[in-house]
């Protein structure tokens, strides 16, 4: 127990305290607090076990760079794993667990890994598991290196998705990023500002340092007030920028409720937002290195900065005996200020030599010893630091020499400071490795943003404020960073010191894979598995790198980084979807009469998007039985059917007839107005692509069918030919499917209830021939009547406007009820053309499928000119003798069980599986011939017909002969009538 | 994500549109008497650019409207907006 908090100061308020539960027992913080600042003020320090060997781990960073502190928030439906401590706000209530502990933190039992971690390196489970298969232990190993558990449920949460169009968007609520919204505030133009937390000022929030002559939280104040004066900015805290995406685009993940006790929550959780603006400023500051020693991962051992900001931001003292170890000066300023604060500084390291006089003699009355030309070795103790071991080091980062031994509960540490430029690089900007900050910085010239402040390398607090006005990416020279990657006491890194404390990966580790040959930055970053963790390597790439390159002794600039990817920090996968979720990721679309046939208890099935009755049930019926049923009510006497996702395209002008020439295999100029003909379409692959009914309405105007479903793909390739090909032709296409709802009649009875029908229309069957399609009026509702099957019976297709759709239907209920008219679905009709070997284009074809193979071959061959496919349906493949043919099949092994779809058929007197000749396409049982019946793709099945076959399906053989496709009624006599 | 200039309908986001490929892909004018290799170049076989690519693009949802877009493959500069049947813009190494 070592972190405390102060009687005064901080940006929390001490008269609301907050009630929360972390591992199962309960804390106390107060408003303002986040979980890792009320944990570390509670004197929590071990919160986490390591991903691999299961270390004990403490609280080290400040922000999302904190690769320890990892919790999985609340249980059930709306639990949230893998969130940073430091960015999670307290709230009342809150129930947080560490991810990697099983079964306590205290007691972890997989922290026998650790005793053999020598045992398991880099890549140890890949080189090791490997026989039988990694498959058999990759459950196991997940298990054991788990981090957090994703719900088990719907998420219960609602996202919401927007987009801003703006003049200037600036990433980073630091004083680089309030002095730049300032200056473009001040032209007029629009301008949003975000930060991810819930404070502005960034590093500076809450200290005593001095911007423009006034404190940081004064200026801080100050700022603020501005803008509230001015309509044009746009504030925005808890907006955490994700991603920066092509041509400028900046996605920004907005927590509206994640702060609050979840009984208050309403309305979505979180908003994210599409942002493109004219200009785009990134100032996201710099994340500290730490220092990569042996035991450097002790619970007790933070960055220095993130020990500032803790003592700033809300009032917590990390430590009350602290050694304070740097590369730089930044860290001096922290142990200043937590001397100020109470605490006792026993030591401040420096690897330099000589560190600034001003500091070491502010340290010096301060009474604070300073160190110089030293560095950690070794961080001493188990669950939490107990002392720190140092000696005289090298700039190579080789101790040698004697080394002393330091009490203390708490080691900061500070490698230095890495601009954060994810945002700069994910937008396609280049780096470049600064040797005098040993940091990549953003290569100004390559992107078409601006990048000020800490990201851009510029740690000085007045070249900041200068360079926010300006125009171009600019870095003035701070003190410069010296390198130190990594502390050894021998010539080799040191295979205890962490580089990757989320995902357990050492200098060792790195020098292994260096001794493997993994040389790239690329292949490193795989085998070790380096900044792959869900902070992608905040805190460690650079090191890693570094590291790396001394090892192969190669520049840092010849290295390069790894790719930086979107999201900065992990979102919810729900943020992405939005509403696209359920029904609103694709909506299914209703019938006209869909009410209607919810009261004929119809059972529904998505056909093509379309929400359709596939079949009736009356009461004490099954599927199979109301199926048989509507069949035979169909062939007997007479049924209705609605048909409106039938797809309707009219295509109208002068050069109509010429265009649909060429979209179908059919010749469509020479049909006459009023007459309609059934019509196959091919992809310029030469492949089906659809089928249907075209009618000729007048000689330029046509009314093209499609198959259910596919109205839109025709449509939109109509119009691809037509703009991009043909583009002279005078043609316009609509897709009036949704305009035309479609009652179908079918049966031998059919013309007994249209003849008592108030209509112009003479149905009989002078007046109304099969394929022709005529206009009128039915019970005063305009309509368009097709005589058309799909069933082989007597058929006419009425089309009325949409809205009119219920009255039609109800008529014809009415006409037909002394008829004993039956409503069928699409179970029935499947089953009736099945019965008449009607092809059903993507059920019996598939993307192999010629026009010869279906039997348009004489068609084709007829037509003189050229049309979408044909050619390509001549290549030599489509010209093989033993192409696949499409024909019936029926059972003759007296099983009425149906043919399995898609079984394979083999030659008569196999007995053992080979490559087939074809399959099953379609299969029912005829409820009219009372038998099972297939349609099938079959070698040569039109030259052998009568031929008995095999058909295997799932280790069982049935027996079957090919027939023609059509079974019933061939001669088609009971349409001539 | 691209911010595509559809000629009809101003700058929209690249979700709008349907990328159709490279442009223009000229249709044999006589397919019966084109042998099988050239009808395999046409129907298949296309340049996979790394620089400036001419590729033809659909506002899918929007107005409907195909055109042409020259476009640098490595940085995603959209460098002309073309007709559908406009000739491919010469542009400068300086583009």
């Amino acid at each position: 127990m070592s972190g405390y908090r102060l009687e005064r100061s901080g940006d929390i308020d001490r008269s609301r305290p907050i009630n929360f539960r972390w591992e199962g027992r309960s804390y106390t913080g107060f408003a303002g607090d986040t979980l890792a600042s009320a944990l570390l003020a509670s004197g929590v320090r071990m919160i986490g076990r390591s991903f691999k060997y299961h270390r004990p781990r403490g609280l080290i960073a400040a922000g999302l760079d904190e690769p320890n502190f990892i919790v999985q928030l609340e249980r059930g439906a709306g639990t949230t794993p893998n969130l940073k401590a430091p960015y999670v706000e307290l709230y009342d209530g809150l129930d947080a667990a560490p991810v990697n502990a099983w079964p306590s933190l205290r007691f972890d039992l997989l922290a026998a890994n650790s005793i053999f971690k020598r045992f398991i390196p880099a890549a140890f489970y890949y080189k090791t598991f490997m026989w039988p298969t990694w498959r058999l232990f990759e459950p196991l190993i997940r298990k054991a290196a788990g981090l957090g558990a994703s719900p088990k449920l719907p998420d219960p949460d609602c996202y919401e998705q927007t987009s801003a169009h703006i003049d200037v968007l600036i990433v980073g609520g630091g004083i680089a990023g309030l002095a730049a919204a300032q200056h473009a505030a001040m032209s007029g133009k629009s301008v949003m500002l975000v930060t991810g937390g819930r404070h502005w000022g960034g590093r500076l929030a809450g200290t005593s340092d001095s911007v423009e002559g006034k404190p940081a939280a004064v200026w801080i104040k100050d700022m603020l007030r501005t803008f509230t004066a001015m309509p044009n900015v746009t504030l925005m805290t808890r907006t955490l920028a994700t991603g920066h995406f092509d041509h400028g685009m900046v996605s920004l993940c907005e927590r509206l409720t994640d702060h609050m006790p979840i009984h208050e929550r309403s309305g979505p959780r979180q908003r994210f937002w599409r942002v493109r603006a004219d200009a785009l400023i990134l100032a996201t500051g710099a994340i500290e290195r730490p220092l990569v020693f042996r035991g450097n991962d002790r619970p007790g051992i933070m960055l220095a900065g993130a020990a500032r900001a803790y003592l700033h931001r809300h009032a917590v003292v990390a430590g009350r005996e602290i050694v304070v170890a740097t590369t730089n000066d930044s860290a001096w300023y922290a142990a200043f200020d937590l001397a100020e604060a109470g605490a006792t500084i026993v030591a401040i390291i420096d690897t330099r030599p000589s560190p600034s006089p001003a500091l070491v003699e502010r340290a010096e009355a301060l009474g604070i010893m300073v160190h110089a030309s030293m560095a950690p070795t070794e961080a001493i103790g188990r669950q939490t630091v107990r002392a720190v071991r140092i000696g005289c080091v090298s700039s190579a980062g080789r101790i040698h020499g004697a080394t002393q031994t330091l009490p203390c509960d708490l080691l900061l540490m500070s490698g230095g400071w890495n601009p954060a430029v994810h945002l700069h690089s994910q937008g396609a900007g280049r780096l470049k490795f600064d040797p005098g900050l040993s940091s990549f910085i953003p290569e100004a010239e390559s992107s078409g943003h601006r990048i000020i402040g800490g990201a851009a390398g510029d740690f000085a607090r007045y070249s900041t404020l200068a360079a926010a006005p300006e125009q171009a990416v600019t870095r003035r020279p701070g003190p410069p960073q010296a390198a130190l990657w990594s502390i050894s006491e021998s010539d080799v890194p040191d295979a205890e010191a962490w580089v990757d404390f989320q995902n357990d990966v050492t200098a060792g580790d790195i020098a292994l894979a260096a001794r493997e040959n993994f040389r790239s930055v690329e292949h490193l970053k795989r085998y070790t598995t380096l900044g792959m963790a869900s902070d992608q390597g905040k805190t460690s790439n650079v090191n890693g790198i570094g590291i790396l390159s001394t090892l192969l002794a190669k520049s840092i600039e010849a290295i390069g980084t790894t790719k930086f990817r979107p999201p900065y920090d992990p979102i919810p996968f729900g943020l992405l979807a939005g509403h696209r979720i359920g029904d609103g990721l694709r909506p299914r679309r209703q019938l006209a009469l869909h009410d209607w046939h919810v009261g004929r208890n119809a059972s529904f099935e998505e056909y093509g998007g379309w929400m359709r009755p596939a079949a009736y049930l009356r009461p004490g019926e099954s599927e199979a039985d109301a199926v048989r049923r509507e069949v035979l009510a169909v062939r007997t006497e007479v049924g209705i059917f609605e048909a409106s996702p039938l797809g309707k395209i009219e295509v109208k002008g002068p050069d109509a007839a010429a265009f649909l020439d060429l979209m179908y295999v059919n010749r469509i100029s020479t049909l006459k107005p009023g007459r309609c003909r059934y019509a196959i379409m091919l992809s310029e692959n030469g492949t089906v692509f659809d089928d249907g009914v075209v009618t000729r309405l007048t000689d330029d105007h046509f009314l093209v069918g499609t198959t259910s479903g596919h109205a839109a793909i025709i449509t939109e390739a109509f119009r691809e030919w037509l703009q991009c090909e043909w583009t002279t032709m005078r043609v316009l296409v609509e897709d009036v499917t949704t305009c035309w709802a479609v009652a179908n009649v079918v049966g031998p009875q059919t013309r007994s209830v249209l003849d008592t029908l108030a209509s112009d229309i003479d149905f009989s069957a002078d007046a109304f021939a099969h394929m022709t399609a005529q206009r009128g009026y039915i019970g005063g509702i305009p309509a368009r009547v097709a005589r058309v099957s799909f069933t082989g019976e007597l058929s006419y297709e009425i089309a009325v406007p949409w809205r009119c759709a219920g009255a039609l239907w109800e008529t014809l209920i009415a006409a037909g009820s002394s008829h004993g008219i039956v409503p069928f679905g699409v179970e029935a009709l499947m089953t009736l053309r099945i019965e008449k070997g009607f092809l059903h284009i993507g059920a019996d074809t598939d993307g192999t499928t010629l026009p010869q193979d279906i039997g348009l071959g004489a068609i084709m061959a007829k037509k003189t000119q050229d049309f979408v496919g044909r050619r390509s349906a001549h290549r030599p493949d489509g010209l093989r003798g033993d192409r696949r043919s499409f024909v019936g099949l029926e059972a003759t092994d007296g099983n009425a069980a149906p043919l399995a779809i898609g079984a394979h058929i083999l030659p008569a007197g196999t007995t053992q599986p080979q490559p087939g000749e074809g399959w099953v396409t379609s299969s029912t049982w005829s409820p009219t011939l009372g038998a099972p019946l297939a349609l099938a793709m079959i070698e040569r099945g039109e030259k052998r017909i009568g031929e008995n076959v095999r058909v295997w399906d799932l280790g069982a053989w049935r027996e079957a002969r090919i027939t023609r496709a059509c079974r019933y009624d061939p001669q088609g006599t009971r349409l001539d009538v | 994500m691209l911010l595509i200039e559809c000629p009809w309908c101003g700058p929209r986001a690249e979700s709008e549109y349907r990328c159709g490929g490279e442009s223009p892909i000229v249709r044999p004018a006589d397919p019966a008497a084109t042998d099988d290799a050239a009808w395999a170049d046409y129907l298949f076989y296309r340049d996979n650019v790394k620089g400036l690519s001419f590729e033809r693009w659909h506002h899918r949802f929007g107005c409907g409207l195909w055109f042409n877009i020259a476009r640098d493959t490595v940085s995603h500069r959209i460098l002309a907006i073309y007709g559908i049947t406009d000739p491919r813009p010469v542009l400068g190494p300086g583009a």
